[in-house]
């Protein structure tokens, strides 16, 4: 498997991407989605920062992410990509049609958004475009960290 | 005299609140700090609460935090990067902050330094 996770969650690289998914898949890279960050040598550093020495960080915008991901999906080692938002997945998984499953990992509460699941909260308008996204196909999941179980899209939107 | 500094302990889960209510059982006083959660929040409203924290504006403020590769640790970067009079720490322990809450008279660059190695200081094999 090269990569094991395609995951939103607006909290980006942080403990639970880290930690809980890091090392237990024992990844060897993880992918930043996210414009922004790309545009941003500070916040790369930022980022960086808790990140194990043995763990590449790669930052892409989607266009740049979309050409990589074949790349991405044949390396030896293991990857995670992320992305902060439902439309930038969404976006990656339209210009890059090898994304096939997608993990909503946290989505917090924002004015205008409703909980679905514990660590889910989305606008009616966010609920569609997941559910948009799974009609192409792409297995759309949530779940926190590894030791939970995926809830199915279903469930939540 | 140096204004008095505030503290703001920033963390997963409850953590922060159990740090200082830690704090108040062996000093008797919490030194004014403050407890924040990420629980159910994104970056933007972290970054809110902390800003609430941190009133009023002007005030040196020493932010805690608990991991340094954590969305807690990110976002209080973040706010202290656009706001002058304000320092992070990561890695909080228990040692760190009841060193902080008897010297909080200290410059803030020097709080931060200090707090640092208070922290490093508490993290020790014993028994052997």
């Amino acid at each position: 498997m090269s990569v094991a996770l395609y995951r939103i969650d607006d909290r980006l690289i942080h403990g639970q991407v880290v930690v809980g998914w890091g090392q237990s898949l024992q990844v060897g890279f993880i992918v930043l989605v996210d414009e922004a960050v790309r545009a941003s040598d500070w916040e790369q550093e930022l980022y960086r920062m808790g990140v194990p020495a043995a763990v590449e960080v790669i930052f892409a915008g989607v266009a740049e992410a979309a050409a990589r991901a074949g790349a991405w999906e044949a390396d030896p080692r293991t990857g995670i990509v992320l992305t902060g938002d439902i439309a930038t997945m969404a976006a990656l998984c339209e210009a890059a049609p090898s994304v096939r499953r997608v993990n909503v990992g946290g989505l917090h509460f924002r004015p205008g958004r409703t909980e679905r699941l514990r660590f889910v909260y989305l606008t009616d308008d966010e609920a569609a475009a997941l559910r948009a996204l799974a009609a192409t196909g792409v297995a759309v999941t949530a779940q926190d960290v590894p030791t939970a179980a995926p809830v199915p899209l279903e469930a939540f939107a | 005299m140096s204004e008095r500094l505030r503290g703001v302990v920033v963390t997963h889960a409850e953590l922060a609140a159990a740090l200082v209510g830690a704090v108040r059982a062996i000093a008797g006083d919490d030194g004014g700090l403050v407890a924040l959660s990420n629980a159910g929040t994104d970056r933007a409203a972290l970054a809110r609460l902390l800003e609430d924290a941190a009133t009023p504006a002007g005030t040196p403020v020493l932010v805690f935090t608990d991991l340094v590769g954590g969305s807690c640790t990110a976002v209080a970067a973040t706010v202290a990067r656009g706001r002058a009079g304000m320092r992070v720490v990561s890695g909080v322990n228990l040692g760190m902050l009841l060193d902080f809450v008897f010297h909080r008279e200290e410059p803030l660059d020097a709080a931060a330094a200090r707090a640092a190695a208070a922290g490093r200081d508490a993290v020790r094999e014993v028994g052997r």
